[in-house]
């Protein structure tokens, strides 16, 4: 009896400490001088997170007295969090929309979206028109566009996603229009559909599509206008469905913050963003240095 | 109770009996290995897919490469932490939930019956919301930032229900000679209820927390929002950390090309609740108690 | 009653106040947070707009409740026959050496995440359920899956109601000559069917509130759903899909399909614990 007693008193004082001193230790900035201190934190796009840890980890390794805490939970949440200001920097993985103007984006990489299908799929290109009528449930049988008599399955994006919003803009169609078998979160999740039946066709990152198909899952790239699906080709711009990957911030960042910004966009990263399978954007920032 | 089930003693009816019997061990054993089955296969798949890359070096080394690369010693070490956070907070919270709702109160009581249909209705509230409010809460409320504290707060909350049912499942089972018996020899409620009936439910109060803990280890959508993110080796409770069902997650469905590091981590979650179970097993043996429930059952 | 007697009183009950009112808490937080949207809106809209647009202002919950109820109420059917036979199989069946392997194995179910149940599901399930046509990922799926995934809460549960059956009646019943499927069926069930009901009640409400595997299995459109075969989405993966990635008003809206979850599970566990009424007496 007694021990419970003490345990519940102790658990109960342990709770309060902790909640007086969480905030404390938030906080720290990089005031003296030449060595930077502090921590930051960011939150947003699943699809940037994994890249922005890997460099927060090298910056953290030329700078020991920073912390970057690296944290998810879509795009929206990032945009959400660097507004009223609970982090430092947002990530997203999108354009800022108009009623976003009060923050400033800071592009770091680049990402193509391609149009996946089964490997068994005989189908080799498809035309503009094309897709929009398999997404609009006009065509519904492979054997329509030149492949085999099999039905397909119409794999889709949830509202609000990233990829999405750049599928429609690149195909001029509204959301509601739009007739799919399946809808998908997460882009690993849409190349696993994808691979798992081999009716489907669906739109995920190059750089995740590339990555998979290395590690041989049964997808493949259709090429979009003529021009192939490759990083290579999102890099040099000719590939015509693509997106920003981008560090959002309010208009006056820590200096701190203000550092890493410039770190991420900066060439000493490129080797980190290809590895996360996304493309480096040239800045005139690189070119000064 | 037992009266209306007496079979008539006429002998043509023992054929029939006969092939109920058999029948019903038929399904029973069917069902039982269909489960089984299942569950076998389950395991296999992520053994196959995965168990090749376990090894000592990945179970200490730092995650590399967004986890492609390296180990995952440091999220091992976050998910313990939050696990050990939920059971502190959550047993001492659950026992004395299912006392109240058991030894003291007694079933039919305004006051039992309410505290009952809160905890069933928190049963069924969706990870998700958890994980918001775990955000909302301990998270920006209580300023406990994106931590281990603030994931292992929400996974209490949110293995309540299920502890404190399976706590006062426990101590219901519990013979009421064994309270008589207290009874007689002068032991208060409290003494007998320490000395004599807690003891006598621990196995089956054990499995309710192996069967917490479980819950706790396969969470992810509740920590993402509360415990976080960073696969790094937090260096106290108020860091952030990612745990193994976190990062099973953003293995398979947000790493291209992870998805074996994925079924690797999966390999050792399950070897993890595994080596649990055992040191439960264990501690119930070396404390001289009975180590699974026994089976009232077996004729 | 003695001093230690009385404190213990006052602390368990004050602990179990404390355990109740975590419910009212979120509850609380999700109203807060549902509040603009139910304000803006009426709760009427949520179940006579066309369809679910949340971008084009069109919000309608209804075939994401069909879906959640089906879903959970499927899962229910596979989870609980299933569930209890292989507690009976524990305790009167299984040979003594299976029994410690057997209970492990239904602990180790219970503690495989959700992401993995779902990703079998994915890689494993779905391609043979896409032999029936279409993509594998619709309402047949994700039960299956999610009925796996609350088996062994009915297990277990019933393995202790079993347990605490008083010995002496089965004993009893053997004395009489009952054989062993009379005595588990009319003794021994009857006997632990307080423990099996909350058992199979504390798997329903798991069951409505599992998010990832569903969202992984289930196809995700929101349209009401015309056979096992057709994908459907529940309000936890709507909840899960969209979250992140909405603004202010859609976040919302996507609290008030939390409110309705919760309502929903409210109304049946209430519903449920009326019916029981008195007879649910302990023993």
């Amino acid at each position: 009896m007694k021990s419970i007693h003490a345990l519940l008193v102790v658990s109960t004082l342990a709770l309060s400490l902790t909640g007086c001193t969480g905030n404390s230790a938030k906080e720290g900035d990089s005031k003296d001088g030449g060595e930077l201190t502090g921590k930051l934190t960011l939150t947003g796009s699943s699809t940037v997170a994994p890249l922005a840890t890997e460099i927060a980890k090298r910056f953290e390794e030329l700078h020991p007295g920073v912390r970057i805490d690296v944290q998810t939970g879509g795009s929206g949440k990032g945009i959400a969090d660097a507004r009223m200001g609970v982090v430092d920097i947002g990530m997203a993985s999108r354009s800022l929309k108009p009623d976003e103007a009060d923050l400033t984006a800071h592009q770091i990489a680049a990402d193509g979206v391609g149009m996946i299908v089964h490997n068994s799929n005989m189908v080799k290109e498809l035309t503009r028109d094309q897709v929009i009528a398999i997404y609009t449930d006009k065509i519904n049988n492979w054997k329509e566009v030149g492949g085999e008599d099999r039905e397909i399955t119409v794999v889709h994006k949830a509202e609000g996603r990233a990829t999405l919003e750049v599928f429609l803009t690149h195909f001029g169609m509204e959301n509601p229009t739009i007739k799919a078998d399946v809808i998908v979160g997460d882009n690993e999740h849409g190349v696993k559909t994808v691979a798992g039946a081999e009716g489907s066709i669906g739109y995920v990152s190059i750089g995740t599509a590339e990555a998979d198909i290395g590690a041989g899952v049964p997808i493949r790239l259709l090429p979009l206008g003529g021009v192939e699906a490759t990083s290579a080709n999102v890099g040099s711009g000719e590939f015509p469905m693509s997106r920003p990957l981008n560090l959002v911030t309010k208009s006056a960042p820590s200096p701190l913050a203000t550092e890493f910004i410039r770190f991420c966009q900066s060439s000493h990263v490129h080797d980190l963003v290809r590895s996360q399978y996304f493309v480096p954007v040239a800045r005139e920032t690189d070119v000064a240095k | 109770m037992l009266g209306d089930n007496l079979p008539a003693p006429a002998t043509n009816k023992v054929q029939r009996h006969q092939s109920r019997e058999i029948l019903t061990a038929t399904a029973v054993w069917i069902s039982a290995g269909l489960v089984i089955a299942t569950l076998v296969w389950i395991l296999t798949d992520i053994a196959v897919r995965g168990l090749a890359q376990v090894s000592l070096t990945f179970l200490t080394e730092e995650v590399k490469d967004a986890g492609r690369a390296g180990g995952i010693g440091p999220i091992i070490l976050s998910t313990l932490l939050i696990v050990s956070v939920t059971l502190a907070v959550a047993i001492p919270l659950s026992l004395a939930t299912a006392i109240a709702l058991t030894e003291r109160i007694g079933q039919d009581t305004w006051f039992a019956r309410n505290v009952r249909r809160c905890l069933d209705v928190l049963a069924g509230v969706p990870s998700i919301v958890f994980g918001l409010f775990g955000n909302a809460f301990f998270a920006i409320t209580l300023g406990l930032g994106y931590s281990i504290l603030s994931g292992g707060l929400t996974l209490a909350c949110m293995v309540l229900p299920i502890l404190i049912r399976t706590s006062e499942q426990a101590i219901a089972a519990v013979p009421n000679e064994y309270r008589y018996a207290a009874a007689a020899l002068g032991l208060g409620r409290t003494a007998a209820l320490f000395r004599v009936i807690l003891p006598a439910a621990a196995p089956a109060l054990m499995a309710g927390v192996v069967l917490s803990i479980g819950r706790a280890l396969a969470e992810t959508a509740a920590l993402i929002f509360t415990s976080g993110y960073v696969a790094r080796a937090p260096e106290s409770l108020l860091d952030s950390g990612r745990s193994l069902s976190v990062h099973i997650y953003d293995m398979s469905m947000n790493v291209p090309g992870g998805g074996s590091r994925a079924y690797a981590t999966a390999c050792v979650l399950v070897g993890l609740l595994l080596a649990i179970n055992a040191t439960t097993e264990l501690l119930l043996r070396l404390a001289g108690l009975p180590t699974r429930t026994t089976s009232g059952g077996r004729t | 009653m003695s001093r230690s007697d009385l404190t213990l009183k006052f602390v368990s009950r004050a602990m179990a106040i404390i355990s109740a009112a975590i419910v009212l808490l979120i509850l609380g937080f999700l109203v807060r947070e549902s509040e603009p949207a139910l304000r803006e809106l009426g709760l009427a809209r949520f179940f006579t707009d066309a369809s679910w647009h949340p971008l084009s202002g069109k919000f309608n919950f209804t075939p994401m409740i069909a879906a959640t109820l089906l879903t959970s109420l499927g899962a229910i059917m596979i989870a609980t026959p299933l569930g209890i036979a292989s507690a009976v199989f524990a305790h009167f069946y299984a040979p003594p050496l299976l029994v410690n392997w057997h209970r492990r194995l239904i602990e180790l179910l219970a503690g495989i995440p959700s992401v993995v149940f779902g990703l079998w599901g994915l890689v494993v399930l779905a391609p043979l359920v896409a032999r029936m046509g279409g993509s594998g990922q619709n309402l047949l799926t994700a039960t299956i899956v999610l009925g796996l995934m609350v088996l062994p809460t009915v297990a277990l549960l019933s393995d202790a109601a079993i347990a605490s059956v008083p010995r002496e009646w089965i004993q009893g019943a053997a004395a009489l000559g009952l054989q062993r499927w009379a005595i588990v069926v009319k003794v021994v069930l009857p006997g632990a069917r307080r423990g099996i009901g909350s058992g199979v009640m504390l798997a329903l409400t798991r069951a409505l509130g599992e998010t990832m595997a569903v969202l992984m299995l289930a196809g995700n459109i929101v349209e009401m759903p015309k056979s096992l075969l057709s994908p459907a989405r529940t309000l936890n993966a709507n909840i899960a899909l969209e979250l992140g990635y909405a603004s202010a008003s859609h976040r919302s809206v996507l609290f008030v399909s939390g409110l309705m979850l919760m309502l929903v599970v409210s109304v049946i566990v209430v519903g449920v614990s009326r019916r029981k009424g008195p007879s649910d007496a302990w023993r």
